[in-house]
């Protein structure tokens, strides 16, 4: 890695934007939680386990996890027309491919649990913010689980790997341009999803999947510190 | 859960005495609470809270054709969406009637309060004017979403600043705001809905107190007094009496809620 490397906004090349998190921001949810990359902020709330409907959807052998995954219209500059659309509906079913390893939804046959994220500011890494918080939303409706998924995006600019990228890194032009790497782990260092668009070697995406796993645990502990406060007693 | 009959004849019982479960008046609003800046991205935005009601409100601009019969003025679309994040009654879907009410209603609030001046929207006559959209998601439903839209689309609007226009390339330069704001009227109007359970009349309901209205209206007026939008909701009839008491409460709640956003705004 280049010393001389400067990210758009100044920032270390494995250097998280601030992160935060908050557990329990819809009332009239199960479960609800908010995380934030610098200014992309998501949130998710969890209904169920509650039965399926239609009924024809109905799985005996388990629950089904159904996420959805939304932008606001006014999260992102030019104007999002309200509803859904392929890239959300995609990064809907995403989301709960990266989930579903973590939780225990055998206990739920007939059953299902909706996560509804929502990104109410944009500043790309939508889709980790948005797993991030709907993983800590899930925990807050008690929902059994093995463990925690913690989500990050890998950025390539040029020929650098950087850590969460944001708007402007991922409108990089210079060199190579920019690739796209959204990961997601488990706590114990298993992938979950991965998403790559742009160009790599081999080699580098290993490199960048050990970055993923070093960010990660990061985010893992701003997740747990969220958790851990709003089991606080007053 | 819909609220069960037993807690829906408790609740009008209590309101016969002038009671309601959380010890408000029948003119009281729950606290209001008011913040600006929700989105970076948006020209204005606002989360507005009613008690546990919470809703987000976002204005965003745009340039536009303007429609045949207004030529010279900017145009405005108001939409509104109950997520079923904010509410296990809240499905995901094509939007349906009560969503689209909640739209429509703020749409003619804001519309015939005159509260933008579409006339300073225009930039050319016939060709180009701004277009304003304001989007109104609800996070949390415990009752009165109405209101609390109300209140966040007039709150994004006053805080919103037009984005920058490089009018020879015909392009909207967004993330760059001008320094301008939406032209607004000095008077701010509120839109307030009063509802009726039983004999009583009562303002800013809960979910539960909600679910027992049997009659509602929607009133969007300026806190001196005019009127200016009005909607009667819901298949009870209303007596004339009970009408002008609907008039009067409104009247009285308006003045106070305009007080509160006022220094909420500052």
């Amino acid at each position: 890695m280049t010393k001389e490397f400067k990210r758009p906004d100044g920032r270390k090349v494995d250097e998280i934007r601030k992160m935060s998190a908050k557990v329990g921001v819809v009332p009239n949810a199960d479960g609800s939680a908010m995380f934030s990359f610098g200014d992309t902020v998501a949130i998710a709330a969890v209904y169920g386990p509650k039965k399926m409907h239609p009924q024809h959807q109905q799985d005996p052998e388990k629950g089904t996890l159904r996420c959805t995954y939304n932008m606001l219209s006014f999260s992102v500059t030019d104007r999002i027309r309200p509803g859904p659309n392929r890239r959300s509906t995609e990064i809907g079913k995403i989301t709960g491919w990266s989930l579903e390893p973590v939780i225990m939804i055998k206990k739920y046959p007939n059953m299902v649990v909706d996560v509804h994220i929502h990104i109410i500011q944009a500043n790309a890494s939508t889709r980790c913010a948005g797993i991030n918080a709907a993983v800590l939303a899930l925990a807050h409706a008690g929902i059994p689980m093995r463990e925690l998924v913690s989500s990050v995006s890998i950025g390539k600019l040029d020929k650098q790997l950087v850590v969460d990228v944001n708007k402007d890194e991922e409108d990089w032009e210079e060199g190579e341009g920019a690739t796209d790497i959204p990961i997601t782990m488990t706590n114990s260092g298993k992938l979950t999803h991965l998403q790559l668009d742009g160009k790599i070697t081999t080699k580098d995406l290993k490199e960048a999947i050990k970055l993923a796993e070093k960010a990660t645990k990061e985010v893992y502990e701003v997740q747990k510190k969220a958790l851990k406060e709003s089991l606080k007693i007053e | 859960m819909e609220t069960p009959d037993l807690t829906g004849d408790r609740i009008k019982q209590y309101l016969k005495e002038g009671k309601r479960f959380d010890n408000r008046k029948l003119d009281e609003f729950r606290e209001i609470s008011i913040e600006g800046g929700i989105s970076s991205k948006a020209e204005g935005s606002a989360r507005v809270k009613l008690g546990k009601t919470e809703v987000l409100v976002g204005v965003k601009m745009d340039v536009t054709e303007p429609y045949p019969d207004s030529p010279d003025k900017g145009n405005l679309m108001v939409t509104a969406e109950l997520l079923p994040l904010s509410s296990e009654r809240y499905e995901s879907g094509p939007p349906k009637f009560p969503a689209i009410e909640v739209g429509r209603l703020i749409d003619r609030f804001i519309r015939e309060s005159k509260f933008i001046d579409f006339e300073k929207l225009c930039i050319k006559k016939g060709e180009k004017v701004w277009g304003v959209f304001i989007d109104i998601y609800s996070i949390n439903d415990d009752g009165n979403l109405v209101d609390a839209a109300g209140i966040g689309a007039i709150a994004a609007l006053r805080m919103a600043k037009i984005p920058k226009y490089d009018a020879k390339n015909e392009k909207v330069l967004y993330g760059e705001l001008s320094d301008k704001n939406i032209p607004l009227r000095k008077e701010t109007p509120i839109s307030l809905t009063a509802h009726k359970l039983g004999e009583t009349m009562i303002i800013d309901p809960t979910k539960e107190e909600e679910d027992v209205s049997e009659a509602k209206m929607t009133l969007g007026g300026t806190p001196e007094g005019v009127i200016s939008s009005i909607q009667k909701g819901d298949s009870k009839e209303l007596s004339i009496d009970e009408v002008n008491k609907i008039l009067e409460l409104t009247e009285k709640a308006r003045k106070n809620v305009f007080s509160k956003i006022e220094k909420l705004l500052k």
